[in-house]
């Protein structure tokens, strides 16, 4: 099968590069060189989803405040209020707020990378460019709407007089860890749909149940000891924790939770960049 | 000595083919083979190399074996009939799709003119768009800004530059895209039938645009169906059949090789034995030339089939249907009553005038012998309307038919007529 041919060594004009086309076999390598050499362009896609998101819209980038503000106020009343739900002492809405606001980023980054590849589908088709830079682009688009919904968690927290303290430098490693998550389930996603388009109608339920089993609407304190770094095994779980230690100051100390969660992701995104790769070459023929 | 910008070595590109699903007979298959199609699919995935134990028959080969070498500078044009693999050896090259067997080597960087306005967003303004557009191309931001203002010269459209490109005429949209593409300055430049674009000026300016990157020394592979075209700006050729490289060599005699190939019943296109061959207006511009496929006449003109029979036609029906760009019908005639022996036909329509908006249409032809389809097809190069556009308002508005009008206000206490304007003649 393989008819790649040894080509003799031809003098070339100095600075132009030699491009290579031949069948790979196996698993690819993640060539993440290439990727940063493409940096522009991964900036302009961000840029086109952040500016586009919320074009033709009456509430505008509002939005982007509105979706956890309003999702922590249903959880408030049933659950805070109506079913009592334990808060580890903080008050209900800021402990659920303060978990909403990374995992919106993490909901949406989910649902945008894992349609990503099939809605630029024209320019999968028509140029060459590293696909890595789809998913990846789609998923920090998230961040706008991220950093807005923190600014409001703050505003919260002087609303409810809860101080904020030195804790909150960790804050952009949970981020970082939200985004690992986010991004390696989104590179799955993302190959997987090109070829079965179940995904489309697999991912809503995917996010709903992965919500239940993350510690937005209860802690995690719920749980006996020993099942806490199995729980971490959940990304989500730590991140969702790390972000409350952090901003919220909580009492629940969330390390074992934490270290599950951060081997998880790791392996997810690890994972899903290879698999990204694997699975990348057929695209153009299928999408 | 040689030194090659693009070398190809037995280079193919094997697809699969849809329509090679299974029949489900009874509805329990349906579901047992359901159950297990994800399974197989799954494993397909993992291994990929496990494609060459499934039935040979769903596979198709796009390329098979394509040898050649393109030295630097030199304008090489890619002809060959639909299907033949012409967009698929430039997607290959171009890296967007990777070959099934064999090797290639490219030296320099590529640019291609595959589609343009690839990855326009609606939404975003003209200006916007460039900086998207030109990134998505492969250029950097500092070079972009370089060549801001020489794009938005050459696409004309410098008044629009900050409106989102939704409200952009197809011609504004499509000329914007081109002058992006344009000015990518590539080692290498790949083209896909763009020269199509916008109106028959505009066209002119891009094949100057063309001629200039080759002048230049650069490397141009230039898909057409435009023979003119392909005469005028390349020097050699290659043709491509049935996914293999049937000549290479200067651009005449691939040409003379490509009219003969279509002539003649060659037995690997048996599809296509019998049908239509060509087409051309009458009386535009010499045969084979660019202009023949161009209407700038409002008025009677004839357009001329050039149809090939092999089996003799008994009570034949000929339907012509004239569809825009989008793909909508504009017009659709018959001619009934068709008997003809086995042999090579001109078959001319006389129309009385085409009234149509200027831009790019096809035809859209088909031949049936008392239910027996001879051939259907969409003609290629496409059919240029380049008449005078006597519609003033913003092209979003305009429609379909282009007529020319004239007003006049009439003043009732006057008895006069206090304002003219429009179409003088």
């Amino acid at each position: 099968m393989s008819a790649v041919v040894e080509i003799p060594h031809r003098p070339v004009t100095a600075g132009t590069t030699v491009l290579r086309l031949r069948p790979a076999q196996g698993w690819a390598p993640l060539r993440l060189g290439e990727l940063w050499e493409y940096r522009e362009l991964l900036y302009f896609l961000v840029w086109r989803d952040v500016k586009v998101r919320y074009k033709q819209t009456a509430l505008g980038a509002a939005w982007a405040i509105l979706q956890p503000l309003c999702t922590m106020l249903v959880f408030s009343l049933f659950l805070g209020r109506l079913a009592k739900m334990p808060s580890d002492g903080i008050p209900y809405p800021l402990f659920t707020y303060a978990a909403l606001v990374p995992w919106t980023f993490f909901a949406t980054g989910l649902s945008q990378a894992s349609d990503s590849l099939v809605g630029n589908a024209n320019l999968v088709r028509k140029v060459y460019f590293p696909r890595l830079a789809v998913p990846i682009g789609a998923t920090l688009a998230g961040i706008v709407d991220l950093l807005l919904a923190t600014v409001v968690l703050v505003g919260m927290e002087l609303y409810y007089g809860w101080a904020l303290t030195p804790r909150v430098l960790w804050m952009p490693l949970f981020l970082l860890l939200c985004l690992a998550t986010s991004l390696g389930a989104g590179l799955w996603l993302s190959a997987l749909n090109v070829h079965f388009r179940d995904v489309k109608y697999v991912v809503p339920f995917l996010i709903q149940f992965w919500m239940f089993a993350t510690p937005i609407v209860y802690p995690s304190s719920l749980l006996p000891q020993r099942w806490r770094s199995v729980y971490g095994l959940n990304p989500m779980a730590g991140v969702v924790e790390g972000f409350r230690w952090s901003m919220l100051n909580s009492h629940y100390s969330p390390g074992p939770v934490i270290a599950g969660s951060a081997a998880a992701a790791l392996v997810m995104l690890v994972g899903g960049l290879f698999i990204f790769r694997r699975m990348e070459r057929t695209f153009a023929d299928l999408v | 000595m040689s030194d090659p910008a693009i070398r190809v070595d037995v280079l193919s590109k094997r697809y699969r083919i849809g329509a090679a699903e299974r029949r489900h007979n009874t509805l329990r298959d349906l579901i047992a083979d359901a159950a297990r199609k994800p399974w197989r699919s799954l494993r397909g995935l993992v291994h990929q190399s496990g494609h060459a134990r499934r039935s040979r028959k769903e596979w198709v080969w796009a390329l098979k074996d394509v040898s050649f070498e393109v030295q630097r500078g030199e304008v090489v044009g890619i002809v060959g009939r639909n299907g033949a693999g012409k967009s698929t050896l430039l997607k290959v090259l171009t890296r967007i799709t990777e070959p099934t067997e064999g090797y290639g080597e490219i030296h320099g960087r590529v640019g291609s003119l595959l589609e343009v306005g690839t990855g326009f967003h609606p939404e975003l303004t003209g200006r916007e768009n460039i900086y998207l557009n030109g990134a998505i191309l492969g250029m950097k931001r500092s070079e972009i800004a370089r060549k801001f203002d020489e794009m938005v010269a050459f696409a004309e459209i410098d008044r629009f530059i900050d409106t989102p490109v939704k409200h952009y005429s197809s011609g504004m949209y499509l000329r914007l895209a081109f002058s992006v593409a344009a000015h990518l300055e590539p080692d290498i430049l790949l083209v896909d039938e763009v020269l199509a674009v916008g109106d028959a000026a505009f066209q002119k300016k891009c094949l100057g645009k063309l001629g200039g990157v080759a002048s230049e020394g650069r490397t141009v592979l230039f898909v057409s169906h435009n023979l003119g075209q392909l005469r005028r700006l390349c020097q050699r050729g290659v043709l491509l059949s049935q996914g293999t490289c049937r000549d290479v060599g200067s651009i005449d005699d691939v040409i003379i090789a490509y009219q003969k190939s279509l002539v003649e019943s060659s037995p690997e296109e048996s599809d296509h034995a019998d049908g239509f061959v060509s087409w051309k207006i009458l009386g535009e511009g010499d045969e084979e030339d660019d202009e023949s496929t161009i209407l700038r006449t409002e008025g009677p003109f004839t357009v001329e089939f050039v149809l090939k029979i092999s089996q003799p036609v008994l009570s034949g029906f000929f339907n012509l249907v004239l569809r825009s760009s989008t793909g909508a019908n504009i017009a659709a005639w018959r001619m009934a009553g068709l008997a003809a022996e086995p042999g090579l036909y001109r078959l001319r329509c006389h129309l009385g005038s085409l009234p149509v908006v200027p831009g790019i249409y096809h035809w859209f032809v088909s031949l049936w012998d008392a239910g027996r389809k001879v051939d259907v097809m969409h003609l290629f190069p496409e059919l240029i309307v380049a008449t005078p556009d006597h519609c003033a308002l913003q092209e979003s508005w305009a429609g379909v038919v282009n007529v020319p009008c004239h007003f006049e206000v009439v003043s009732d206490a006057a008895e006069k007529t206090v304002v003219q304007s429009g179409w003088e003649r």
